[in-house]
């Protein structure tokens, strides 16, 4: 079974239609790869899986998108916990104004847990896993401002990772950041795919390369492929692909 | 090349004309505020003392203190923004996070604006109807307060939802990503980053609230009672109310005067105190925003 799945899926704002009919079937354990120029609907395609779209006024979803084999637009679905299994990281860091040990507690915190040993024990391994643990555990209780904009980075997934999701967005996670962050998160993308399902948005086409199983290439809000990295990056079917990836418009 | 050095001396001129225009007016800014403190501090703090801050009022209000009209300002300002800054906030918070854009968003906005925009002697005239006799509080600090709130309430709603447009909204995405409700995102992460501008509402309202005199005059202001309010009920003076009384229709106006000075400059010193007060506060939390 597919860990997620969009059938026929278009979406709109208001009456300009953002995507068209996209069909995509992403397996567990995997990283997906959504490139194509600015303002082909990847991001809103991404911020479909939790529903981070619902936040605009006048949008409207055809099609259905399963996570799990459920339809998360559907009847019944509570999208608070839906978001608690789908964690987000975004372009810009954006940790809270918090400690850097209450940003990681939050999601925990909001989700009702309030056993101090439990959070404390999560916020450590989450920090960890993020192979930030050893720059930051002497000053835990210090504004997460203090940190630079890659351990920022860091720990916002280590965040979106406390609560334990199956799946992780990422939208651009690395734009904001140079190179020697970039590989250390790029690394961490690869690690972490054991454990959840990754899917990314990427302006960065090598970067699509180094960390993805799968890309799929939008443009102007329509899937135009989806396959194997290495087959559309070296061999890609449609004329349009071959184009992008080449530079020759973009 | 002749003309190039011609048009370059032509804007540099050009630039320096206009940098001069704006500096004279920005400086005569600064002058104006500076005449009209000076003139004031000049002409007040000879009458300024300690008994003059402690006393009541004697001899027709021509000599003694203004004691019971700065108490009766500090309860006044205290109780409108009691009223004004709750409901305010909540408001504003209702207004930015809740109510989607629409028709009904833009009516309750022009309403907010078209309050700010009502003279304040029709919100005397509005509290004195409502808040005096169709409630029964009577001229009381209450009723003054509930009004004067009602005319700060544009300044801190308009402040408020200002500072809840400045959050990044990636903030709130963050939080409602983690699962958390639209509640816990605004209680925990938003407004706790939006604070120290909300805190800039309450300023500008106190010195609004602070210095008004036409929607006090007929809901609480008395003008002349020599002991202090002893409940909410009571009629109390105030600052700028007194300051009307002693300069038109004081027993001896000419021999006033000097008192008529002084309860200006007494004026504006809580308000300058009560905007340190606030910037003060203002900083402390935004640094405790940083560190929690």
């Amino acid at each position: 079974m597919y860990k997620i799945e969009s059938k026929n899926v278009d979406f709109y704002y208001g009456p300009s239609q953002a995507l068209k009919n996209i069909n995509i079937a992403i397996r567990s354990n995997t990283v997906t790869a959504l490139i194509g120029p600015s303002g082909c609907g990847k991001s809103t395609y991404l911020r479909l899986f939790n529903r981070m779209n619902d936040l605009i006024d006048d949008i409207k979803i055809i099609g259905q998108v399963m996570i799990d084999g459920e339809d998360i637009y559907g009847k019944g679905i509570n999208v608070d916990s839906l978001r608690k299994n789908v964690g987000m990281v975004f372009q810009k860091p954006n940790p809270f104004p918090k400690t850097i040990f209450e940003n990681v507690a939050y999601g925990l915190r909001v989700n009702g847990i309030k056993d101090k040993k439990f959070i404390e024990e999560r916020v450590e391994t989450s920090i960890k896993q993020v192979v930030l643990w050893d720059e930051v555990k002497d000053k835990l209780k210090k504004s997460a401002f203090e940190l630079s904009g890659g351990q920022q980075q860091r720990l916002c997934i280590a965040r979106a990772l406390a609560i334990q999701p199956s799946v992780i967005l990422m939208d651009e996670p690395t734009s904001a950041l140079d190179p020697i962050s970039t590989a250390k998160v790029e690394e961490l993308i690869y690690e972490l795919k054991a454990k959840y399902t990754i899917v990314i948005v990427t302006h960065n086409m090598q970067q699509a390369g180094r960390v993805s199983d799968r890309t799929a290439f939008f443009y102007l809000g329509e899937l135009v492929e989806y396959d194997e990295t290495k087959k559309l990056f070296t061999n890609p079917k449609q004329e349009r692909t071959q184009n992008y990836i080449t530079g020759r418009f973009g | 090349m002749i003309n190039e050095i011609k048009i370059t001396k032509r804007k540099k001129r050009n630039q320096a004309i206009a940098f001069w225009i704006f500096r004279l007016l920005s400086y005569s800014i600064v002058a104006i505020l500076f005449i009209i403190l000076s003139f004031i501090v000049y002409k007040g703090a000879s009458v300024i003392n300690w008994g003059f801050i402690t006393k009541m009022p004697e001899e027709g209000m021509t000599k003694g203190g203004i004691y019971p009209a700065i108490i009766g300002t500090l309860c006044l300002v205290a109780g409108s923004m009691v009223f004004a800054f709750p409901v305010g906030v909540l408001a504003a918070i209702y207004m930015n996070e809740y109510v989607k854009d629409g028709i009904a968003k833009k009516i309750i906005k022009q309403m907010t604006n078209n309050l700010a925009g009502i003279p304040s002697i029709v919100f005397g005239l509005f509290g004195m109807s409502l808040f005096v006799n169709k409630l029964h509080f009577g001229d009381s600090i209450l009723a003054g307060s509930l009004t004067l709130g009602l005319l700060a309430l544009p300044v801190v709603i308009r402040t408020t939802e200002e500072a809840l447009k400045a959050v990044d909204n990636t903030f709130r995405q963050a939080s409602l990503g983690l699962g958390a409700s639209k509640w816990q995102t605004t209680s925990k992460v938003v407004l706790p980053i939006a604070f120290p501008n909300i805190i800039t509402g309450l300023i500008l309202s106190i010195g609004r609230v602070s210095g008004e005199t036409a929607p006090i005059l007929f809901t609480v202001a008395a003008y002349f009672l020599p002991k202090l309010p002893t409940s909410i009920f009571d009629q109390a003076m105030a600052l700028p109310y007194h300051l009307y009384v002693i300069s038109t229709s004081g027993t001896n106006i000419e021999e006033s005067r000097p008192i008529a000075y002084g309860t200006a400059l007494v004026l504006i010193i809580i308000v300058l105190i009560a905007n340190l007060l606030a910037n003060g506060l203002r900083k402390y939390f935004g640094k405790k925003v940083k560190m929690n």
